[in-house]
């Protein structure tokens, strides 16, 4: 296959697992571009990408504008905080306003589940969802699939455990589709509170008890608690989700293999991981980082190909 | 369709020897010389060179690289097929070196142009030269000729140049293909 089954990238649930292979494979064609003295290829020089942010991001937008540039794309960056959101524009007409500078390509996050696949229905250019509200985060998920392949050679037959805020996390579900799309198995850890009820339905294995869930897993995605999308307690305190639910080196090394750790970022250190773990080789935090440039290359070529002349 | 052979593999492997030989009296020991083989199919050509003027002109070091142009060519979104990228490696600096694109068949020059434009990111090489075994003359659509050709073909635009090697289709032929 060399061509995406899909017009944008809306959600890890709307792709075919040979979409995930192509994505992978063009994007070490990235990965070996982005390591020359000279990082840049022209590919994309007559598009022009939106990079729209209706929440706070700092990784993401960074690794989209990046990515985008590395491509030859020219890249036009809004927030909200500083648009015509406030004075009361609705999503559609803030859109195809910018549409209407001849822009191909918009890059969205939004705080409302839903607002991608909304905006494709509503407006003429290839969207790409970089994290509705709770929902999903498809690129971080594929770059994270995508650090697992480079690490331990395959996906597939893989045991990943998710631990932490399931709940309030878009990259949890994503993750979760991506993994089992890729033929791995997925378990998710965290305190009853912060686990979704139906999460069983998705077919993934629910643990409480972290150091089982760890002896069961070669990879352990550690997520960030989201303290600002809790409107209630979840837990009792910070240092008693810590002591539960937080990985230390002790921790690790009591464990009789060497499993990957990952995170999203941003990392609390001392919360949900120690320093030394966020520190230490069996963490791939910062290639999760790398990758995501790469992937995301990947993704945005792949849809601008797509694009008619 | 029909096609008639324009080269056997008796000819090819003279060709590919004469062409050899070329590149030495241009090259000498290859000390500041790279050969960077154009993907996909202009590796083959580069391969065989290196195998020939390691093995029968007894040239110690030959540094072989390959340049994939997918993402510096001129037709993005312009076909109706998507364009597939293959791997590039380069293992070495191609700053002050002399570099030798070899392909297979020099058609409209596009492909070169876009090799011109993706050698840079590896550097500034001191002079770039072209070798191609198949040479199809008047259908340039840009300004560049091969430094060393195997041999020049005239085909019109509805016939096409097919380079076939023993390690992939299982024989050395070079076809013309009439559609």
């Amino acid at each position: 296959m060399s061509e995406l089954s899909v017009d944008h990238l809306l959600g890890i649930k709307y792709l075919k697992r040979e979409d995930i292979e192509l994505i992978f494979e063009t994007a070490d064609h990235f990965k070996e571009v982005i390591n020359r003295p000279i990082k840049k290829v022209p590919s994309l020089r007559d598009i022009t990408i939106a990079n729209l942010f209706f929440e706070n991001s700092t990784r993401t937008r960074l690794s989209f504008e990046l990515a985008e540039k590395r491509l030859s794309a020219d890249v036009i960056n809004f927030s909200a905080a500083q648009s015509s959101v406030k004075k009361g524009e609705t999503l559609i007409d803030t859109v195809n306003n910018i549409l209407s500078m001849k822009v191909d390509m918009v890059v969205m996050r939004h705080p409302n589940p839903g607002a991608g696949v909304f905006l494709s229905k509503n407006v003429k250019a290839s969207i790409i969802n970089a994290g509705d509200g709770a929902h999903e985060h498809p690129t971080q998920a594929l770059l994270d699939s995508y650090s697992i392949r480079e690490r331990l050679g395959d996906v597939e037959g893989k045991n990943v455990v998710i631990v932490g805020d399931i709940l309030h996390s878009r990259v949890a579900l994503s993750n979760i589709f991506a993994l089992q799309l890729q033929g791995a198995n997925v378990k998710v850890c965290g305190p009853k509170t912060l686990i979704p009820k139906y999460i069983g339905n998705l077919g993934v294995g629910v643990e409480t008890d972290l150091r089982k869930a760890l002896e069961w897993c070669d990879v352990a995605n550690m997520l960030r608690v989201q303290n600002e999308r809790m409107d209630i307690s979840y837990f009792p305190s910070t240092r008693e989700y810590t002591q539960q639910y937080g990985v230390s080196k002790a921790l690790l090394d009591s464990l009789d293999k060497e499993i990957v750790i990952m995170h999203p970022g941003p990392i609390n250190r001392g919360v949900e991981i120690t320093s030394d773990v966020a520190d230490s080789k069996q963490a791939i935090i910062l290639n999760q980082v790398e990758n995501g440039v790469a992937v995301r290359m990947a993704v945005v070529y792949l849809l601008a190909s797509k694009i008619k002349q | 369709m029909s096609q008639k052979v324009l080269l056997s593999a008796k000819e090819i492997n003279i060709i590919l020897h004469r062409l050899a030989c070329q590149l030495i009296e241009n090259h000498l020991d290859f000390k500041d010389t790279v050969l960077i083989g154009i993907q996909p199919r202009g590796t083959f050509v580069a391969e065989r060179l290196k195998k020939i003027l390691v093995e029968e002109y007894n040239i110690s070091e030959v540094k072989l690289g390959y340049l994939d142009i997918t993402f510096y060519r001129d037709d993005f979104r312009r076909g109706s097929k998507p364009l597939e990228a293959n791997k590039t490696k380069i293992d070495f600096v191609v700053e002050d070196k002399k570099v030798v694109f070899v392909d297979d068949v020099l058609y409209t020059g596009r492909s070169i142009r876009a090799a011109l434009t993706a050698i840079q990111s590896f550097g500034r090489p001191s002079e770039i030269e072209l070798l191609t075994l198949i040479d199809r003359r008047f259908s340039r659509h840009l300004p560049i000729q091969p430094d060393y050709r195997g041999r020049q073909v005239d085909a019109i635009n509805q016939e096409k140049v097919r380079v076939m090697w023993e390690e992939q289709e299982g024989e050395d032929k070079v076809y013309l293909v009439i559609k």
